[in-house]
């Protein structure tokens, strides 16, 4: 049984498996990258990308257009930043507690909606909504295994690849990322040379929810078809420490979103080969904790607590 | 109680202040309970039936009355255990997963064990109360040990409290002959007794009552109770005063976790014969509403796990006579944390009483010298 966990691991289906599972993890860890610069890290992208999963499957499914499908997704999940903003920039409502409400309403109101508009609780498939296609790399498939990994994935895992370097490009070489940095390490630095503040804020999180959009519309329209209740399982969660382990750098939160993907991908294969499924499910948040762990006690040496 | 030394009449700003959380939190919930009916009214064929569901089916029959305190009684446990954590001002979310595991310890002391009747369900909650202490553990641990935020990690802690139940229950504890996902029966002797024929409601509400007492008598009669929450709110001068900090802060949580584990093996012994959750059962979660409803005092918990309760069985009852999903309630529960915790919410209203006051104040006192 061994050998055949081995070889499936050491396998370039396995290696296209990671980067399919990394997709929607690496989306929600460039949106929490983004937000923790900007000083506005929450656990909302959570629901941001429920959101956008379900409004992605209806606004494809009614005008049976994709693009009409990517906007609504997208408008679904900003909207649900921006209302953690207004709450917590404006009305000064703690973080944290603002996140599990949108959480709440994003799980609870996708579901309501989804038995409003199709009759059903768990699954939209009674609606033909659209996906995003998958495409093959003219020359990158024709390589011997490299082609088999890297070629034929969706349209939007590619944009997730594309999308770390922009973001790489956007927060650390442009004027408004020097903002949206100088604002998340001092708000009142910022504040006394003229930035708003709050305006910079409400940006920052429109980006983040903008991009953790794009990871809620890949589940519903790219790595499934369909909307399914609580389908976002966690990831923007796992999003949130990976770019936490990643210590809201470009490079480092990429490899460990892409570790994460290669422990929910391994979850997965271990599944079909009759060990506890439960023990294998675990592992990715058991990874998660260890990473936390490490990345708090690494960072821990260089500055004493009080207390 | 400051009132007492200031003239009659007089309001101090902290009456003030605890006048306008009570006001903030009815306004809240009314303005949730609004949105609610707005969305029956937009939604539903039939709206004025779906609003008769929501707001009277509860009270319509005895079995759904017994359904809101049996409704209740899980949420008085996660509800307390939440005033303790959080009162350290620790978000550790993993009374969700604590609950869970109570009710897996709860399971294991009802089926793996033989003891006398009163004993039995006793030693079952109370291993109950240690599993929930062991996943509350693990996120105050990477906060006290290695400065981890508890935000992150009490939710992956729920998740591994889930595979972590539901793996044990699956492959160690499963009866192949219940016909679905379960485990062994419990033994009859470990049961809770049902108070009252024709409902469910259990002894283990009284249970939860006394936890209630309890909690509120530590956190708020008590030298232990009162470094929790003066560590959580400022933790630096707690520490400046002399309180060991991250051991309070340990203490707090490893005590919630106790508190909502307990109402998971109270729920499972009270409520069912095997246990049968598939995943999470979100009363974790419930749990900090209410507690956030009670602005962490255990004295409110029971009116805060009651509403919840009573609005939880009103979308059920709708849900059933009606075309109103259940879901409803996630959006009347959003929509009340986000006001409650919105501190500017209601602000301008605050501050003109508060500047009123003073004012009076002011006018007395240059009164009484003149």
């Amino acid at each position: 049984m061994n050998s055949t966990i081995l070889a499936s691991i050491f396998s370039a289906e396995f290696a296209y498996s990671v980067v399919r599972v990394t997709t929607p993890l690496l989306f929600a860890a460039l949106a929490a990258l983004v937000c923790n610069r900007g000083g506005v890290l929450n656990i909302a992208f959570e629901g941001a990308m429920l959101t956008a999963a379900f409004c992605g499957v209806i606004g494809s499914a009614y005008s049976q257009n994709l693009y009409v499908g990517l906007l609504s997704g997208l408008a679904g999940g900003i909207g649900i930043m921006l209302l953690l903003g207004y709450f917590n920039l404006v009305l000064n409502a703690n973080v944290v507690l603002t996140g599990i409400a949108l959480n709440t309403f994003a799980s609870g109101g996708t579901v309501f909606m989804l038995y409003v508009l199709c009759n059903d609780k768990g699954l939209s498939t009674s609606l033909k909504s659209l996906a995003f296609p998958n495409v093959s790399i003219p020359l990158i498939k024709d390589i011997p295994v490299l082609g088999t990994i890297l070629s034929g994935h969706n349209v939007l895992t590619y944009l997730s690849f594309l999308c770390a370097y922009i973001v790489y490009l956007l927060i650390f070489k442009t004027p408004l990322g020097l903002r949206i940095r100088a604002v998340g390490e001092n708000p009142n630095a910022a504040a006394s040379v003229g930035v708003n503040v709050i305006r910079i804020k409400f940006v920052t999180l429109i980006i983040g929810g903008f991009i953790a959009s794009l990871g809620g519309i890949y589940m519903s329209m790219g790595y499934l078809t369909w909307f399914g209740r609580d389908m976002v399982a966690g990831r923007g969660f796992i999003g949130i420490a990976a770019q936490n382990l990643g210590n809201a750098s470009t490079l480092p939160t990429f490899l460990a979103a892409l570790f994460f993907g290669f422990a929910n991908a391994l979850s997965n294969v271990l599944q079909t080969q009759n060990l506890p499924a439960e023990a294998v499910q675990a592992i990715p948040y058991i990874a998660t904790l260890v990473g936390l762990a490490a990345y708090a006690s690494s960072t821990r040496k260089n500055r004493k607590r009080k207390g | 109680m400051g009132s007492r030394k200031e003239p009659r009449g007089i309001k101090t700003a902290k009456d003030i202040e605890r006048q306008f959380n009570v006001l903030r939190m009815l306004f809240a919930v009314s303005i949730a309970l609004g949105i609610a009916f707005l969305i029956i009214l937009l939604i539903s064929k039939d709206p004025l039936g779906a609003l008769r569901s929501f707001v009277l089916g509860p009270l319509s029959t005895k079995r759904r009355m017994g359904n809101i305190l049996e409704a209740a009684t899980p949420l008085l446990f996660t509800g307390v255990g939440v005033c303790l954590i959080f009162s350290a001002n620790q978000t550790n979310m993993a009374v969700e997963g604590g609950f869970l595991l109570g009710a897996l310890g709860g399971t294991i002391g009802a089926t793996l064990f033989q003891l006398p009747p009163f004993l039995h369900p006793a030693f079952s909650i109370f291993l109950g109360g240690l599993c929930g202490a062991v996943a509350c553990y693990v996120p105050a641990l990477l906060y006290v040990r290695f400065n981890a935020k508890p935000v992150v990690s009490s939710l992956m802690t729920n998740y591994i409290c889930m595979y972590l139940a539901l793996g044990i229950i699956n492959h160690l504890l499963r009866d192949p002959n219940a016909g679905f996902l379960a485990s062994f029966k419990f033994a009859p002797t470990s049961l809770l007794p049902k108070l009252l024929k024709g409902t469910n409601i259990h002894a283990g509400i009284f249970i939860g009552l006394a936890v209630i007492v309890l909690g509120y008598l530590y956190l708020y009669r008590s030298k232990r109770g009162y470094e929790i929450r003066a560590v959580g709110m400022n933790v630096n001068f707690a520490a400046y005063s002399g309180i060991p900090v991250n051991k309070v802060i340990m203490n707090a949580q490893l005590l919630g976790g106790f508190v909502a584990g307990m109402g998971g093996a109270v729920e499972v012994l009270g409520m069912y014969t095997r246990f049968q959750y598939q995943g999470q059962t979100g009363h974790g979660f419930d749990g900090i509403l209410v507690g956030i409803i009670a602005g962490y005092n255990p004295k409110f918990v029971l009116p805060a796990a009651l509403f919840l309760a009573y609005v939880r069985v009103g979308a059920d009852v709708m849900s059933r006579m009606n075309d109103i999903p259940i879901e409803l309630v996630s959006i009347v529960q959003a929509v009340i944390i986000m006001l409650v915790v919105a501190e500017r919410f209601l602000y301008k209203m605050k501050h003109r009483k508060l500047v009123e006051a003073a004012h009076r104040g002011l006018a007395l006192g240059v009164a009484a010298h003149e």
